[in-house]
C-alpha cells in the first residue's frame, strides 16, 4: 500500500516535469508515449528533462541510461527502479 | 533577463590584463563578479579592490581551469552563493612561443589545455545553470590570430580557433534558450602578455595595424560588455574582432 502510494506520486511528480519542460496537456503524457515522437522533445529538451529528473529526485542518470528513456514509462520505471 | 536579481558575472583569468578590464566594466552594484586566477594572488586581490572601487563587488580564487574538477569547485562555490550564473567570459589563457619543430609536448599540452579545455570546461558548467534559467551570455575571448595564423604560435593558434568553432557550436546548441555565445578576438593589445615581446617585435606588430597603435585592454571589455547586453541580444555565433583593422 505504501510502494503504491509511492509509486503514485513518483508518476505524478515525472509527468508533472515533462508537461512543464515541454510544454504539453498532462493529458497526453500517456505511458506509452515517445518523448520525442509523441510530446515534441528535442535533444536539447531530453537534456533538461534529465537535469530536472536528477534534482528534483536526488539521483544521477548517466549519459548511457539517458539514451534508454525513450517514453514516459521509461522515465517512471527509471526513477522508481534507481531511488 | 531579470531585472531585480542581481546579475552574475564570471571571468576567468580575472586577475590582470584583460581580464581585469572585464571585471572592471561589470563592476556596478547590480552585480556579482566571480573570476579566477592561476598564480598571483596579489594581482587578484588588486582586481577585487579596483572592482570595489568602482561600486562593484569580485571575488578571486585560484582555481585551475584545465582541471574539469576545479571548474565544477568554481561553479559550486557561485551557485551556492548567488545560485545564478548570467554572464560567463571564457578569458584565461597562456602562451608558450616556439617554432613547430621545436615546440616541445608539454607547451602544446599547457596552452590547448588551459586555453581550449578550459573554456569547455566553464562553458559545461556554466551551461547547466544557463539552461535552467532560460537565459545567459557566454562571451569567449579568442584571437585575431585565430583566424589569420601566426608563426611561431601554433598551439596558441590552434587552441584559439578551437575556441572559435567550439563558440559556434555551443551558440546553435543554446540559442532556443535564449543563451547567445560569440567570440571576441582582440588584436595587438597592451597587456604583460605581449609587453614581454621585444621593442622590434612590438614595432613589427604595431606596423601590421592599420590603425597604428596597439589597442587597450578597456576596448576589448567594452565589446564584451556589449555582448553581454540586451543590445546584443539577436547576435549570436559571431566573432568579433578588436584589432584596430589587423584583419580585415
Amino acid at each position: 500500500m505504501m510502494k503504491g502510494d509511492l509509486t503514485m506520486s513518483i508518476e505524478d511528480k515525472v509527468i508533472k516535469i515533462i508537461a512543464e519542460k515541454l510544454d504539453v496537456d498532462p493529458v497526453e503524457i500517456v505511458p506509452g508515449a515517445s518523448l520525442i515522437d509523441d510530446l515534441g522533445a528535442d535533444s536539447l529538451d531530453l537534456v533538461e528533462l534529465v537535469m530536472t529528473m536528477e534534482e528534483e529526485f536526488d539521483i544521477e542518470i548517466s549519459d548511457d541510461d539517458t539514451k534508454d528513456l525513450v517514453t514516459v514509462k521509461n522515465a517512471i520505471d527509471y526513477i522508481i527502479g534507481h531511488l | 533577463m531579470p531585472d531585480q536579481i542581481k546579475r552574475t558575472v564570471v571571468v576567468t583569468g580575472g586577475s590582470r590584463g584583460i581580464g581585469r578590464a572585464i571585471c572592471l566594466v561589470f563592476a556596478n552594484p547590480d552585480t556579482r563578479i566571480f573570476f579566477n586566477y592561476s598564480r598571483s594572488e596579489e594581482d587578484a586581490r588588486q582586481t577585487e579592490e579596483v572592482v570595489s572601487q568602482a561600486g562593484g563587488y569580485a571575488s578571486g580564487l585560484q582555481i585551475d581551469v584545465s582541471s574539469l574538477t576545479d571548474v565544477a569547485r568554481f561553479f559550486k562555490t557561485i551557485l551556492d552563493e548567488t545560485g545564478r550564473v548570467d554572464i560567463l567570459v571564457n578569458n584565461a589563457g597562456i602562451a608558450r612561443d616556439a617554432l613547430i619543430v621545436r615546440m616541445s609536448e608539454a607547451d602544446w599540452d599547457a596552452v590547448l589545455n588551459t586555453n581550449l579545455k578550459g573554456t569547455f570546461n566553464c562553458t559545461k558548467l556554466a551551461a547547466k545553470a544557463m539552461l535552467k534559467q532560460r537565459y545567459g551570455r557566454i562571451i569567449n575571448i579568442t584571437s585575431v590570430v585565430g583566424v589569420s595564423g601566426n608563426p611561431g604560435q601554433a598551439n596558441y593558434v590552434a587552441s584559439k580557433a578551437g575556441i572559435i568553432g567550439l563558440t559556434k557550436s555551443v551558440a546553435r546548441e543554446l540559442a532556443t534558450r535564449n543563451i547567445t555565445v560569440n567570440a571576441v578576438a582582440p588584436g595587438y593589445i597592451e597587456t604583460e602578455m605581449t609587453n614581454k615581446l621585444s621593442d622590434k617585435a612590438k614595432s613589427e606588430m604595431v606596423g601590421l595595424v592599420p590603425a597604428g597603435r596597439a589597442g587597450k585592454p578597456s576596448e576589448v571589455a567594452d565589446v564584451v560588455e556589449f555582448l553581454a547586453s540586451e543590445k546584443a541580444s539577436y547576435i549570436t555565433g559571431q566573432v568579433i574582432h578588436v584589432s584596430g583593422g589587423m584583419y580585415i
